[in-house]
């Protein structure tokens, strides 16, 4: 079985984000960028699903401009086995890369594909869903836990009240949620053996897919600061003021 | 135009977070439809039909929407989108699962959890965990969007009922299965609509030490929550998780105990209307957005604001 991994790279999550003042969107010049969080996840679920032999191949897919290239490589060196790198300059829309993915879905036909469950740059939370709908697929959405049986897969999911389990019928798209896995970090000499390992580069229209956005960004602003309020010297202060001054106990 | 929005339900009730973000329907022009599902849910359709601002409720009364599948849910949807322009839902997890998957059987872009209406194709929401926030515009004819619940009025149930019909769950596709579900048992209100909310980060240590928050929530009827960081640590389960990749809240008071306040907790919470702080580092970034701050060995004054209340 074929695991696909969809990678994205994403501003660093321990940087401060700079909104540019002209309002057209967030700097991300001269900024660290890094594979998104919970694709790191993603990639580390496919690896222990290879060493637990339930697959056999990894393909990391990463859309975006060149140095994307970068983003993927870190998958390989983590233990991704290929790459396909779509080459794009266009601010590419979660429908649009669902539709590349879709396409490379119906080439490589894998049994699974796990991506992260939102990108922390747009916080969209749709890819993979909307990947699941164009592939007809069903999605284990969140995932927490990854069981495969025969030719089912069994996700446990974060809901909002606790977790729910479901059973979905394989070729099947899994998002990841935070206490599925702790993603390894890539070894010296893993990182060495990525550099030889192959990347395929293609563009949107090698899968005859237009990109052109539909969601124009008006602006981007910083959200209003909240003030910092007083220090209080004890525990009877603290309630006091919550009793008389706020009034919320 | 008219909108369609799913309404969620649990025990006889419409959910607060749909009360919530069907109210930013009221910002369209046009009729509302809402669309309930499940069975044996009488109570909750009641309810609902009485919601105010909507002109008519369809319901499907099927076993196989006791629990909801995103495959089977988006079909139904599907099989009644014909006239919709705008197809809305809270940002629970429902709707997070769902609202994408219809998109893209729609052809359309979704817009995620938005926190105003400015137009009738221009939405605001927050990007980069509340970091920075975003105007957006869509050119598709058909608007798909989640609503984030913490940032609308929950919408009044009134005493008429509209219009209300039975529809039948036609198509489903049959790739997917409920297993079960493990509902965190809590005699807690939930997070989402709790008016209080205590939350431990880190500084908690363990998981036992949360009991101390818990022993508060007692004396305040509140809903216990959690850090990322007390989460990935292990300490309490992803449902506690209160931030821009766990939920987001409003309460009118919200206590953060032991938790440092980093960007992407503060994304979940900063809306609270009163804030308190403890922490034993004077320097957390968790004061800046505090109202009342108590710089403080947490171990030390838990029991003593628990004897206090």
């Amino acid at each position: 079985m074929k695991i696909l991994v969809p990678v994205k790279r994403v501003i660093d999550p321990y940087v401060n984000i700079r909104v540019k003042s002209d309002q057209s969107g967030v700097e991300t010049e001269n900024v660290k960028m890094s594979m998104n969080p919970f694709c790191e996840i993603a990639v580390e679920e496919a690896i222990r699903l290879k060493e637990a032999g339930k697959a056999e191949e990894i393909i990391a897919v990463s859309i975006g401009n060149q140095s994307c290239q970068e983003t993927i490589r870190t998958a390989l060196a983590m233990g991704a086995d290929r790459g396909i790198h779509v080459l794009t300059e266009e601010k590419i829309e979660p429908i649009s890369i669902a539709k590349i993915l879709s396409k490379i879905c119906e080439q490589e036909s894998p049994g699974l594909v796990i991506s992260g469950k939102q990108a922390i740059d747009g916080d969209n939370n749709q890819t993979g869903q909307m990947l699941a709908a164009l592939t007809d697929m069903p999605q284990g959405t969140f995932a927490s836990k990854i069981e495969i049986e025969s030719d089912k897969v069994k996700v446990t999911r974060e809901i909002d009240g606790g977790l729910q389990t479901v059973s979905l019928n394989m070729p099947a798209i899994i998002t990841t949620d935070l206490r599925l896995n702790e993603p390894r970090y890539a070894s010296l000499p893993n990182i060495m053996k990525a550099k030889k390992k192959p990347i395929d580069q293609k563009s949107p229209e090698d899968y005859g897919i237009d990109v052109t956005p539909r969601v124009n960004v008006l602006k981007v602003i910083e959200p209003p600061k909240r003030e910092a309020g007083i220090k209080v010297e004890n525990i009877s202060e603290l309630v006091e003021k919550l009793k008389n001054e706020a009034g919320v106990i | 135009m008219t909108t369609l929005f799913f309404i969620e339900h649990a025990n006889g009730q419409v959910s607060d977070q749909s009360l919530k973000a069907i109210s930013a329907t009221s910002q369209i022009d046009g009729d509302v439809h809402g669309l309930i599902v499940g069975s044996n849910i009488d109570s909750a359709v009641a309810e609902a039909s009485k919601i105010e601002g909507l002109n008519k409720l369809m319901h499907v009364d099927d076993d196989s929407f006791n629990n909801i599948l995103a495959e089977n849910l988006t079909q139904l949807i599907l099989n009644i989108s014909g006239d919709y322009e705008y197809f809305l839902a809270a940002a629970t997890t429902t709707g997070k699962n769902v609202m994408p998957r219809l998109a893209a059987k729609l052809d359309v872009s979704q817009i995620s959890e938005i926190i105003a209406i400015e137009g009738p194709d221009t939405f605001i929401r927050t990007i980069y965990a509340g970091n920075a926030i975003a105007t957006v515009q869509t050119s598709d004819p058909k608007k798909v969007l989640t609503v984030r619940p913490t940032a609308f009025k929950a919408a009044a149930i009134g005493s008429s009922e509209c219009e209300i019909s039975k529809i039948d769950a036609e198509n489903m596709p049959s790739i997917s299965e409920f297993i079960g579900e493990e509902l965190t048992k809590s005699d807690r209100p939930e997070l989402t609509s709790a008016k209080t909310i205590i939350s431990g980060g880190r500084g908690m240590q363990n998981g036992e030490n949360f009991e101390l928050l818990d022993k508060v929530a007692e004396k305040l009827g509140a809903a216990v929550g959690a850090s990322r960081a007390a989460v990935d640590a292990g300490f309490v389960p992803n449902d506690y998780q209160v931030g821009q990749t766990g939920k987001v809240v409003a309460p009118e008071l919200y206590i953060a105990v032991g938790i440092s306040g980093a960007i992407q907790h503060l994304a979940g919470m900063k809306d609270s209307k009163v804030i308190v702080a403890i922490n034993k580092d004077e320097e957390a970034p968790i004061f800046d957005v505090a109202d009342y701050g108590l710089v403080a060995d947490l171990f030390q004054v838990l029991p003593e604001l628990e004897q206090a209340l």
